[in-house]
């Protein structure tokens, strides 16, 4: 399997961490709602199919990444930066200069 | 008394490093390796935002002018500058003393300066058979016009973290750590004997 990272370009899964379900919302830290925790923790969709997830390049150039993977067939429908300020630097399409 | 301790700083490779020919190499050496030993390895990082300031100041301190683009870089006149991750470099000098010319240049506003210099072992393997030998350590793609000279690479091998900057056609520079390097280099010989290699 091959994640397009969005800086290093196509790498093989292996070079990849995976971060989490890139659906959860973390609570406000100081947060006593323990029904808003119990879902951060515990509460998950599983769909069969598109799922958004975050994961780290961690072999590579670190950064953390938001992609859409389809469950079923693996297929990687979008990549991103898990923090969106990077894209000016996103790799030149392939083949061009890098 | 005991001696003074000698400030040279020492390879780890030494108990490992065999200059001349080994390998398959009646037909000819294919691939060179060297340890190019550089005075300086940093490595800066630029606040998000201030990726283009930190490029100046690589220009400004260097002379080397960054390309755009991700990965992009340059080698040359015993320097080499290559990005490796957003906003963030490699920086080569020959000579010693390049993380106090860029602490003065990198401004705590624009980012940070990290002096890797004893923390990471410089390999270049050159030769026409360079891009077949680190294929074999490397799923990345080594031809020309996916790795243009100059440009840069952040890969692992095994769990040793690499980064590797083409510096010429046929010829690759490989930061490891330092304290992974003798382990890496011997592999690096082992893949190159069925090529025939000299190490220099």
């Amino acid at each position: 399997m091959l994640i397009t990272c969005p800086y290093c370009g196509p790498r093989d899964v292996i070079e990849f961490t995976y971060q989490g379900d890139g659906n959860r919302e973390r609570p406000q830290p100081n947060s006593q709602d323990l029904d808003a925790w119990n879902a951060y923790v515990y509460d998950r969709l599983n769909p069969a199919g598109d799922h958004n997830e975050i994961w780290q390049h961690s072999g590579g150039c670190r950064t953390h990444l938001r992609m859409v993977r389809n469950t079923v067939t693996h297929e990687i429908s979008s990549t991103g930066f898990a923090r969106g300020d990077h894209n000016a630097v996103a790799r030149h399409k392939e083949g061009g200069k890098s | 008394m005991a001696e003074r301790q000698s400030p040279e700083r020492l390879s780890p490779l030494e108990p490992v490093f065999h200059p001349g020919s080994h390998g398959n190499f009646e037909h000819g050496v294919d691939v060179i390796l060297t340890e190019t030993r550089p005075g300086s390895i940093l490595q800066l990082a630029a606040w998000p935002g201030a990726e283009k300031q930190l490029i100046d100041a690589i220009r400004k301190v260097t002379g080397l002018a960054l390309p755009d683009g991700a990965g992009g870089g340059v080698a040359g006149d015993g320097k080499a500058v290559f990005g490796f991750a957003p906003g963030k470099f490699t920086v080569v000098d020959e000579a010693e003393g390049l993380a106090s010319a860029f602490s003065k240049a990198v401004t705590p506003a624009i980012g940070t300066v990290t002096d890797l210099s004893h923390g990471r072992t410089a390999i270049r393997i050159a030769g026409p058979k360079a891009e077949w030998v680190l294929a074999k350590f490397f799923a990345i793609d080594f031809a020309l016009p996916a790795f243009p000279i100059g440009a840069g690479r952040s890969t692992t091998h095994h769990d040793i973290f690499a980064q590797i900057q083409r510096t010429g056609a046929d010829q690759f520079d490989i930061y490891v750590f330092r304290s992974f390097a003798r382990s890496f280099w011997k592999a690096l010989c082992h893949a190159s004997e069925e090529v025939g290699y000299e190490v220099q």
